[in-house]
């Protein structure tokens, strides 16, 4: 490039085009969803294994379960409906819109964290603990670890609509914290089949 | 189009998706009550879960809409990965057992 091209054009025009054609803070979130979920798959196949070969495994999970994870699960489901919503109209830069989603998105996430709290100490109240023995201990783990990825997601969507609201952000995070969300409820569709599923009392 | 139309619009695009992911829950959960061994229950629910997964990648997270370089980047590398684990833990349930491999 000669030096009146790069008087035009400048020192951008020298660099290769990102092969992604995405910011560089999306492609992190990428990387940092691609990371968890390896984290999870580790988890998850830990589980998978100790559950078939162990012999006697305890089945804990009633009718009222069943009910609790299938209102947990929509819940969820819909938590990540709304962050599209809110995806889309920051994009738009329809801030009243994105907010109201944003909201929406959290208070969903704050019932799926309760719901699921409600569970937990419906086991403690069965002696079913961290400590009491395979089933425990792995329950617990899983949806421990992602209880606190729901949490951490409900804080992050608070902060982000906070600074989007009030203009330090932009768009661009509101997209990558949904991108976030959408792994967790992603996570979710997992956890629900090998914790709770393959745990139904008969 | 207004900006406070495409919000609900980009809701109805994706709604198709939404039920699919409600409806392979609600198939996940009646199989569940159904008497398979545990080993076919898991990989069957397994496959579900991978569907479901594969829905919410292309059209929640918009993978779909990336350029295909970003998809070839991440996904084949964690299948590879988790893959891998499948060794290790297969292992790992062995020694659980106290049946190392050599005898």
């Amino acid at each position: 490039m000669s030096e009146s091209e790069m008087a035009v054009h400048g020192h951008g025009a020298l660099l290769e085009e990102s092969p992604y054609a995405i910011p560089s803070r999306k492609l992190t979130m990428w990387l940092f969803i691609i990371s968890d979920a390896v984290t999870f798959g580790a988890f998850l196949f830990a589980y998978g294994y100790i559950r078939v070969s162990a012999a006697n495994w305890t089945r804990p999970f009633e009718s009222g379960s069943v009910v609790n994870v299938i209102v947990m699960t929509v819940v969820l489901i819909t938590s990540s409906l709304t962050m599209l919503g809110a995806v889309d109209a920051s994009k738009e830069g329809d801030k009243a819109k994105a907010m109201r989603f944003l909201y929406s998105t959290m208070a969903l996430g704050a019932l799926f964290a309760s719901l699921h709290l409600r569970e937990w100490f419906a086991l403690f109240g069965r002696h079913i603990t961290l400590s009491s023995g395979l089933f425990g201990q792995t329950f617990f783990t899983i949806t421990g670890l992602h209880l606190l990825h729901v949490i951490c997601g409900v804080i992050a969507i608070f902060v982000v609509s906070k600074m989007y609201a009030s203009g330090r952000l932009s768009a661009g995070y509101v997209e990558n914290t949904g991108l976030y969300w959408h792994f967790v409820d992603l996570v979710w569709m997992f956890v629900v089949p090998l914790v709770y599923l393959t745990n139904f009392a008969h | 189009m207004s900006a406070a139309g495409s919000s609900g619009n980009v809701i109805r695009k994706y709604l198709p998706v939404y039920f699919i992911l409600l409806a392979i829950f609600l198939v996940e959960v009646f199989l569940s009550f159904q008497h398979f061994a545990t080993g076919t229950l898991v990989v069957v629910l397994l496959l579900l879960a991978i569907c479901s997964a594969t829905l919410g990648l292309m059209y929640f997270m918009h993978l779909a809409d990336e350029r295909r370089g970003l998809l070839l980047t991440l996904i084949p590398v964690t299948i590879f990965v988790l893959l891998m684990m499948n060794m290790f833990w297969s292992d790992s349930v062995r020694l659980l057992h106290m049946r190392p491999g050599a005898q």
